[in-house]
């Protein structure tokens, strides 16, 4: 029983990660017919903005020093996201196949940025330790790391949707991922909401890379892009554009992904995921909530 | 003084010539339509009008020159669009649709609600699970929210049973009273009951300019430029 | 007369490459050594089999649109199943090949026909999932065969003695050369048949197709195990070439940098991907050995440091051939006269 607790939150902990970064993915997608490869950049960089800040800051508290780093991962996430659609997406409006085309130079000219001005090498990312700590639930003793992903994913999704539906942004890009043309027909500029959606694209990632630094406790180059693709596959699996079958997928990704690595052995939970995608598509080639993909 | 006035519009899509040069005036009020048969490139005239496609030559709204502004600035010029097919959001509810359509400066509620009394009952309800009629109901009231100064409107009796018809033509009688129309329409009973102008497109090209009583009144032009009743 | 042009100056550029070995040639800042040295040789023929690979990546993306961010698969089948069969296995040299290239052929038609019962994004994930899942299985490294992270060298005594040595890379610049040459002359036949106008029509528009009576799914999948299986050759020689297998040929980013090779170069042109792909791990090394030159090491750390990673360059100049020259070099200005693309 203790181990099927544990797993479980485990796998939830694993898909709220995923869910962060399919988010944004997929809102992108859904708007603005953009397969973004920088994700894992945005990603990168929040994840090294924290590590980073919480060097500079040795002589302070754990705390503080980990709320401050995370705080600028985020803001640091945020921005960047809306630059690059700003300086790299928009001047391809209308250009497709560019837009992603040029989000691949960005991710991997990030990755190589990064890895060469702090090299390749995981390092350690100082969390306060009752992170580390467990929690004891139903005979499990889970690390808690786990339920502020959780927690997290959950809060995002939450105000994504608030987002979504109280906003007038929030209603542009619902109007948008259906029909974009006719959004701007109603003489609205949905270039703004495109450099948005980014921006929380962008931030929601950024909390995935800080959040991943807890997770894996070391902050490293690659781990934006290997997170990546489970997000893309998450994304496609949920079907592109709806918010609701990213949560959905995540969560079933996560925990599939947990379970046969437990049960099957290391390593094949990442294969189950891949058979999981195959057998999604062929039954569904639109993914699970039916969006367009 | 006209509203609208085109001159040598040109429109590629793809590898087709769909508009060859097209030159029209608009006059201020009332209804003009846009007749042609099928394929002759009348939608594609309203798209280019409202910047959805590539387009090259002139179009000037009340002498200001719009043929290279984006649409979404076309729009706050003061047009509206009523496309074919209806497109509202059907995700959306007929509020948070008619929500969507306001721009700065009063939202016409009140006008719009007195014309369509049903799409103030049916607010809450997801705009994707309305009757045709309903709908078109709605993308109409959604170019009328806003006091626009020309109204393009794309076939909006298609596919609609008759009893509807009546009624999207009384909306647009009554629209016409408000704010000019240029009409897409294909049946001919409408544009009698609404019509004052009448320009006909044949293969991307004007062929014909003047009242549409009198142009509906000869079967024989009727008959030869857009393809319907007896020689 | 252009049916001359169209075979005489493929030859004549083959006829001059094979020459190279030949030729006691210094070309300063493009290579190290002389021409004929082994270094230098080395380089030209991993450049020869990246050609040649990023050709039959332009075979599915740029001819078919077929969008695969799985293609690496087939190139590390070539590689770890010659590598595992001599090494591990003990099998013969011809066994090893024979083995790998039929796989080549029946992984790709399984793979494939699932695969593309779904198009667009779906197909391009499934791809990338089924790549993945090898990646994944290398890094595993199960019955310690494929040797994990850091891979593992070939068994040479199994490798014919002319493809062994220093002395004989030469012979192996040669294969290469005829590895690239024979995917360039099978690419080329392939577009020009009558599958390969379907192809191309498929890439405009597919529905067009389908309304004229045509099944794209069968065109799509010959395509697709045409184009694997001669990546699947090229993971042969590129393991001769190295002398051993690592997890980097199985990856991701190992596809995107094909991708990125072909949109260089010019997608769905004659010329375009090979010379990406040339031009690609040419600049790749060269970046690499420029990084640790004394011109670069001299230059303040906030240039060096980014000058240090070829992938940076790479990623930049990417982004730029985007922005400013979308059609890739071939379709760059003059260049598209001379080279008389498709």
């Amino acid at each position: 029983m203790s181990t099927f607790v544990l797993l479980t939150v485990t796998g939830l902990g694993l898909g709220a990660l995923y869910f962060l970064i399919a988010s944004g993915l997929s809102l992108i997608y859904g708007l603005m017919g953009v397969l973004n490869f920088a994700h894992g950049a945005f990603i990168t960089v929040g994840a090294y903005s924290m590590w980073f800040t919480e060097s500079k800051l040795g002589g302070v508290a754990v705390l503080p020093r980990f709320l401050i780093g995370a705080l600028v991962g985020l803001v640091l996430g945020g921005v960047f996201a809306a630059l690059v659609e700003l300086v790299l997406i928009r001047p391809l409006y209308g250009r497709h196949v560019d837009q992603v085309l040029v989000t691949v130079g960005l991710g991997l000219a990030t990755t190589a940025l990064v890895t060469a001005i702090w090299g390749n090498d995981a390092r350690p990312v100082p969390a306060p330790s009752w992170l580390g700590n467990t929690t004891h639930l139903a005979g499990a003793n889970i690390p808690n790391d786990r339920f502020v992903l959780i927690l997290a994913a959950i809060a995002v999704l939450a105000g994504l949707t608030a987002f979504l539906r109280r906003t007038r942004y929030g209603l542009i890009i619902r109007a948008g991922v259906e029909n974009r043309a006719m959004v701007t027909a109603l003489g609205i500029d949905v270039r703004r909401a495109f450099t948005l959606v980014f921006a929380i694209g962008g931030v929601a990632a950024a909390l995935a890379g800080v959040l991943g630094n807890v997770y894996f406790a070391t902050v490293d180059p690659n781990q934006g892009t290997s997170l990546l693709i489970f997000a893309f596959i998450v994304v496609v699996i949920g079907g592109l554009g709806s918010l609701r079958g990213t949560a959905v997928a995540a969560v079933v990704v996560g925990l599939v992904q947990q379970y046969a690595n437990y049960y099957a052995s290391s390593g094949l939970g990442d294969l189950s995921v891949v058979l999981l995608l195959g057998l999604v598509l062929l039954a569904r080639p639109r993914g699970l909530s039916g969006s367009l993909a | 003084m006209s509203l609208l006035a085109v001159r040598d519009l040109h429109v590629h899509l793809g590898e087709a010539h769909v508009l060859q040069g097209i030159e029209f005036d608009v006059p201020e009020g009332g209804v003009t339509a846009l007749l042609g048969r099928n394929g002759v490139g009348k939608t594609t005239t309203l798209r280019a009008l409202m910047g959805l496609v590539g387009r090259r030559g002139s179009v000037r709204l009340a002498d200001e020159e719009i043929v290279s502004t984006p649409t979404h600035r076309i729009v706050r010029r003061g047009v509206g669009y009523v496309p074919e097919d209806r497109e509202v959001f059907a995700g959306l509810t007929v509020d948070e649709n008619l929500r969507l359509a306001e721009r700065d400066g009063a939202a016409r509620y009140e006008l719009v609600y007195d014309l369509f009394p049903e799409l103030k009952q049916r607010g809450k309800q997801r705009a994707g699970t309305l009757s045709g009629g309903q709908q078109q109901m709605l993308a109409i009231a959604r170019a009328l929210l806003n006091d626009n100064r020309v109204l393009l409107v794309d076939e909006p009796t298609k596919g609609l049973a008759p009893a509807l018809v009546t009624e999207v033509a009384d909306a647009l009688a009554r629209v016409s009273e408000l704010t000019t129309v240029l009409l897409v329409e294909q049946n001919l009973g409408v544009v009698q009951r609404v019509a004052n102008g009448a320009i006909v497109l044949d293969t991307g090209r004007v062929v014909h300019v003047g009242p549409a009583k009198e142009l509906l009144a000869n079967t024989e032009m009727v008959h030869r430029m857009l393809g319907v009743g007896h020689a | 007369m252009s049916r001359v042009r169209d075979v005489a100056i493929p030859l004549l550029v083959l006829v001059v490459l094979a020459l190279v070995p030949k030729l006691a040639v210094d070309l300063p800042y493009v290579f190290k050594d002389t021409l004929n040295t082994p270094g230098t040789l080395q380089l030209l023929a991993l450049c020869l089999v990246f050609g040649g690979l990023a050709l039959t990546y332009d075979l599915l993306f740029g001819f078919t649109g077929l969008l695969s961010f799985g293609h690496a698969l087939y190139f590390a089948v070539g590689v770890y199943l010659v590598a595992i069969s001599l090494t591990r296995w003990g099998w013969s040299f011809w066994e090893g090949i024979a083995f790998a290239a039929l796989v080549g052929i029946v992984l790709p038609t399984i793979l494939g026909a699932v695969s593309l019962r779904v198009g667009g994004i779906a197909f391009a994930m499934v791809t990338l999932a089924f790549a993945q899942a090898g990646s994944v299985l290398a890094f595993k490294n199960p019955y310690k065969w494929t040797g994990g992270e850091e891979g593992f060298a070939t068994d040479y005594t199994k490798v014919p003695s002319y493809f062994v040595g220093i002395l004989n890379t030469k012979n192996l610049y040669w294969l290469a050369l005829a590895y690239a040459a024979v995917v360039f002359a099978i690419v080329r036949w392939a577009v020009s048949s009558s599958p390969g106008h379907v192809w191309q029509a498929i890439r405009e528009n597919e529905l067009r197709v389908q309304v004229l009576g045509l099944r794209p799914y069968g065109y799509k999948l010959l395509c697709f195990v045409l184009a694997s299986f001669l990546a699947t050759v090229g993971g042969i020689v590129y393991v001769l070439l190295e002398g051993g297998a690592t997890t980097e040929v199985t990856t991701a980013n190992f596809t995107l940098t094909l991708l990125v090779m072909v949109v260089i170069g010019g997608t769905g042109t004659r010329w375009g991907a090979v010379v990406g792909g040339v031009l690609y791990t040419w600049a790749n090394q060269r970046l690499g050995d420029a990084s640790s030159s004394h011109a670069v090491s001299s230059l303040p750390s906030v240039l060096r440091t980014p000058l240090q990673q070829p992938l940076f360059v790479l990623g930049v100049i990417f982004i730029l051939v985007v922005f400013f020259a979308p059609g890739g070099l071939a379709r760059a200005g003059r260049l598209r006269r001379a080279l008389r693309l498709s």
